[in-house]
């Protein structure tokens, strides 16, 4: 069962508005059924120290990396996880999260690679919430076991592999790390872990969009004429290109997918997930240096 | 020195984690994060005196002070960041008070030993091997020249 989209004037404007919620319509829907709220965090123990009432917490690292290979979970256990956080395959899913729903959209993106339907974010996300100063609780909610079917990953519209990228180079590449990881200067977030790429740069050709362009001061997304202004008239991107991003190790790209796709109506958006972590420490590939495209 | 090669306070908290389950480790790794002692005057006021720790998700910073032959460290992590804080509040239960030779004697490893792999992730807990490893390198520093407040 899914529950009635959000009429908010300012999703209006989005290709597709029924992908967020704004905090106003998740106060008044929470506990509605066929509705689940996730929240999905960078800081594990975050949900723990209070959350949206009802929500469950999927985090990342553990439920949706498999825990052996570099690759997501596969559909038993996306089946697994789903039926043991109560959600069902009709569901309407919320996800919200800290730093701007970085990790929120890249949860929505793998809910998305096993096609669950109704996937939305909750603009402005964690913080926007709690700025609000909306319910939180430190209850552990356990919704009673769901029967989601095991359905197969369905990797090739929404995810690109290295090999693909190497074919791509000449179509449009969105670089959406810091402007030092671009040009090499580093290889890391600034104030963030050096994830060991061994060398500096980006992918030839690949335009510097950082992906936190898309949100405004408050965390919410951008309205849909500054995200027009930003990637198709200052980037140049048009709708119905055929486009990889890719970022450190595809979380941050997520969240571009989500803009280009869901609030600008892009058809053919695909996360590099292997990011600089894989493409930075192939031997022979190329590599551009520099704050040009090359 | 205890069965864990590691000095008995220490040894408590790696015990009173792993005897735990699994989602009780989470809540306990809460209650150190809650659990952290507020920064001292001295460094609350001077926090270009302490060593950030890159390697960390959250922005956190600690500091060494050897004094005598007792080590006393200090940590300074954001509120929103719950996972680093319960790491610096489990160091500085374990080191807090120990001799030089102790400090630099607990294994590097000792934060993957908390029973921690599963709930948090070993890529999360690098962060706390390198605090460690930031610490020891700072106890060995001021244990060889001048001790005293870093400076």
């Amino acid at each position: 069962m899914s529950v009635a989209d959000d009429d908010d004037p300012k999703f209006a404007e989005y290709a597709h508005p029924e992908r967020l919620v704004s905090t106003a319509w998740l106060a008044d829907n929470l506990g509605k059924p066929g509705l689940v709220v996730v929240e999905s965090d960078e800081d594990v123990l975050l949900y723990e120290t209070g959350h949206i009432p009802g929500a469950v917490k999927v985090d990342w690292h553990t439920d949706l990396n498999d825990q052996v290979a570099r690759d997501y979970v596969d559909g038993a256990d996306f089946a697994a996880l789903m039926r043991s956080k109560g959600i069902a395959r009709d569901d309407t899913v919320v996800i919200y999260g800290d730093k701007n729903n970085w990790w929120a959209a890249y949860a929505l993106w793998v809910f998305t690679l096993f096609g669950h339907a109704d996937v939305r974010l909750l603009d402005g996300g964690r913080m926007a919430w709690i700025a609000e100063g909306r319910p939180i609780t430190t209850e552990t909610e356990q919704r009673p076991a769901t029967d989601y079917p095991v359905v197969q990953r369905d990797d090739a519209p929404i995810r690109a592999f290295k090999d693909q990228v190497l074919g791509h180079l000449g179509r449009p590449l969105v670089d959406v790390r810091s402007p030092q990881e671009y040009t090499g200067e580093r290889t890391h977030m600034p104030d963030y872990p050096e994830e060991g790429a061994l060398r500096g740069g980006h992918i030839p050709g690949a335009l510097s969009v950082p992906w936190a362009r898309a949100a405004a001061e408050d965390g919410r997304f951008k309205t849909r004429a500054e995200l027009d202004a930003i990637y198709r008239e200052e980037k140049g991107l048009s709708p119905d290109d055929d486009i990889i991003a890719y970022c450190r190790i595809g979380e941050r790209s997520s969240h571009t997918w989500f803009v280009l796709t869901h609030l600008l109506g892009f058809t053919a958006v695909r996360n590099y997930d292997g990011s600089w972590t894989e493409w930075g420490n192939a031997v022979r590939v190329p590599i551009a240096k520099g704050d040009q495209p090359g | 020195m205890t069965l864990l090669g590691l000095p008995a306070q220490f040894a408590d908290v790696v015990e009173e984690f792993t005897a735990l389950s699994e989602p009780d480790r989470l809540q306990l790794l809460l209650e150190y994060s809650r659990g952290l002692p507020p920064l001292p005057d001295w460094l609350a006021e001077h926090r270009d005196r302490m060593e950030p720790v890159p390697e960390c998700q959250a922005p956190v910073f600690l500091a060494v002070e050897v004094a005598g032959d007792r080590v006393a460290v200090h940590f300074d992590a954001p509120m929103e960041s719950p996972t680093t804080r319960g790491f610096a509040g489990v160091l500085s239960e374990g080191l807090n008070g120990l001799s030089v030779a102790e400090v630099l004697a607990v294994p590097d490893d000792v934060p993957l030993r908390l029973g921690l792999d599963r709930a948090v992730s070993p890529l999360r807990l690098r962060g706390m091997v390198a605090m460690l490893a930031r610490i020891k390198r700072q106890v060995r520093e001021r244990s060889q020249g001048a001790a005293g407040p870093p400076g």
